[in-house]
């Protein structure tokens, strides 16, 4: 069976903002399998925590998906009633925030919170999701779980929190599990154990991963597919080693470029410019004022994703069509 | 001589107390030294609670340490009286971290870098304006912004507000406190180049703080690693990074994610009992000292 467990065609997700509205996901589309990771990332305003909430249909006012669909094993999640749509909120997919803390209930005991979702899915009556909320706690290697459970968030540190985020998203055993910055707000230290836990998870529940990160090093010890968002759009998706080996994406290159080496006082290579407001996005390829390859063609239309390997597609006109591209490829410096 | 000479710091915050309760204390610096030659980017490393902020503000007497000396060109800071101490913050600064709530959302980008000129009595209003104007160029930012407030300037932008307001007064010795970690990953080069390029150009001394080893290795030649409120490690950057020796330097080296999907991960996680607190730094290859 190849069928995608989750399949996302052509979302797109407006901010109806008085004056003019932002689209902050434009026609974004991927596929994530059975059992597999896939990275999504990006920097800020680039989209991808909204495309997190679009697929879960978590967006508040003023943001509105216009178009696409979003199948889940087979099914329109944007074509089902609310009703169903809370059924596989934490039945069918799991979710982890970045901030524990701000994510969990400070005044439940976090026992009750991971046995929570099990209660109300009828998976478990009371008594057994608290046994359930031990095993996961014992699962997520918190030591002493049968006393833990009676903890408020309060009393566990940072990386215990994450820990607890992942028993809840875990909890009724959902196929996939969207984790949005999972362990941004972490210690280097921390981070390296959540992200060990991640994989862990993976493998014993077999569950599939939208790992969503501006962190391209987690990305890289985590992710078997990835996607490079910028402004809105995905800029070029592929295996992970492609993208880390040969990034066709001049933004893509640049990200990877900037990452500080062994060399000692040397000046960085940095993408130049800015991140651009997505309310005044320039016409044609969005990442073009920053580009140092930029053609007269980028700035007029949008260019296409398009496949050059398999399971590697570009969205760059350097590549999109490779004999035009070719006499055309003299780099235009920009300021 | 060294520009900058930190020895046996150490402050403890008292935690609290109350009718019949005891207080206890919090050693969030716990006799550190260190000292930092003119003209270079000394790195101090280390997780939250740390005691690596509290250092650089204990260096500014932003807080007051318990004890110990801070010495600046060969005085000691921390006996100065208030008049001294005002004028010496004229020649030591501080870029703090977050962009976002470390400048004035009410007061516009060019009150923000005059304040300091105008505390410190420095030119009449004309003189001023021109300097932050000049201030403004140095740091990439355009002077056609001067009248616009915080909000309407990006991350990258407001954190080179902050850094043409530390400049305003030329001083020689710059604390960066997690001077890029709050900002995107492509706008950090950017603003980690500028510092570069400053240093270069004003001869500036940096205290750079941080908890991104990789950052640091590359712009810090030298480096302290600080573990609940100790230097554990510290020395040339390059060979703690090639021989850590610190139980606690090993695991955060091993914790650094590698962008490279084919490269070996071998976390070694930190086994707190071999954290002998107590420990004296001791040279173990030239320059290079370990607590163990």
């Amino acid at each position: 069976m190849d069928e995608p467990l989750l399949s996302v065609q052509n979302l797109t997700t407006v901010f109806d903002v008085p004056g003019h509205p932002v689209v902050a996901v434009d026609n974004v589309s991927f596929e994530i399998r059975k059992s597999e990771t896939l990275g999504l990332v990006g920097e800020s305003g680039s989209g991808k925590s909204v495309t997190a909430f679009s697929i879960l249909q978590l967006l508040q006012h003023p943001g509105r998906i216009t178009g696409g669909r979003v199948l889940f094993q087979g099914r329109d999640l944007l074509a089902l009633p609310e009703n169903e749509v809370r059924k596989i909120r934490g039945a069918g997919i799991g979710l982890i925030f970045q901030e524990p803390m701000a994510a969990l209930n400070p005044v439940m005991r976090v026992g009750a919170q991971i046995s929570e979702s099990l209660i109300v899915h009828g998976l478990a009556n009371k008594r057994e999701a608290r046994d359930r909320a031990i095993d996961l706690l014992r699962a997520v290697r918190i030591v002493e779980p049968e006393t833990r459970v009676d903890d408020y968030p309060h009393q566990l540190s940072g990386g215990m929190r994450q820990r607890v985020m992942i028993a809840v998203a875990l909890a009724c055993r959902p196929p996939m599990v969207i984790a949005d910055e999972p362990t941004t707000a972490l210690d280097v230290t921390v981070q390296a154990q959540i992200l060990e836990l991640l994989r862990e998870m993976k493998n014993t529940f077999d569950v599939s991963l939208l790992l969503i990160t501006h962190d391209l090093g987690v990305i890289a010890e985590t992710a078997d597919r990835v996607a490079v968002m910028y402004a809105g759009r995905i800029v070029e998706q592929g295996p992970v080693r492609d993208i880390f080996r040969k990034p066709l994406h001049p933004y893509t290159q640049g990200l990877l470029a900037s990452i500080p080496g062994e060399g000692t006082g040397a000046r960085l290579r940095a993408i130049e410019g800015v991140v651009p407001n997505l309310a005044t996005l320039p016409p044609g390829c969005t990442f073009a004022p920053r580009c140092p390859y930029r053609m007269e063609v980028c700035t007029t239309a949008v260019p296409a994703l398009v496949d050059i390997d398999p399971g590697h597609s570009v969205r760059c006109y350097l590549h999109s069509d490779r004999a035009e591209a070719r006499v055309m490829t003299t780099p235009v410096m920009t300021v | 001589m060294a520009l900058v000479e930190v020895r046996h710091l150490v402050k403890h915050f008292e935690r609290g107390g109350g009718f019949l309760r005891a207080k206890s204390v919090v050693r969030a610096v716990d006799d550190i030294s260190f000292s930092i030659e003119a003209g270079e980017t000394y790195g101090l490393v280390g997780e939250s609670g740390s005691g690596k902020s509290t250092t650089g503000r204990c260096m500014l007497r932003l807080i007051e340490p318990t004890s110990g000396e801070m010495r600046f060109r060969g005085e000691d800071v921390l006996s100065f009286d208030r008049s001294r101490l005002r004028a010496a913050r004229r020649d030591m600064q501080m870029v703090f971290q977050d962009p976002y709530s470390s400048l004035n959302p009410r007061m516009k980008a060019r009150d923000i870098v005059e304040e300091p000129l105008i505390i410190h009595r420095i030119g009449d209003r004309a003189e001023r304006r021109d300097k932050v104007a000049e201030l403004f160029r140095l740091v990439g930012l355009d002077p056609a912004h001067l009248l616009r407030y915080p909000h309407e300037f990006s991350g990258g932008q407001r954190q080179r507000i902050g850094l043409a307001r530390a400049l305003a007064l030329n001083p020689s010795f710059v604390i960066a406190d997690e001077p890029v970690s709050a900002l995107d990953v492509s706008i950090q080069a950017q603003v980690i180049n500028l510092l570069l390029d400053l240093q270069e150009r004003l001869e500036l001394t940096y205290l750079f703080i941080a908890h991104d080893l990789r950052l640091v290795r590359h712009i810090c030649r030298r480096m302290s690693v600080m573990y609940l409120g100790k230097i554990v490690e510290s020395g040339d950057s390059a060979s703690i990074f090639a021989h850590p020796q610190h139980p606690y330097t090993r695991a955060l080296l091993s914790a650094i994610p590698v962008t490279d999907p084919d490269a070996p991960r071998q976390r070694i996680e930190l086994d707190a009992n071999l954290v002998n607190r107590d420990a004296p730094l001791r040279e173990l290859a030239p320059g290079h000292f370990a607590a163990v």
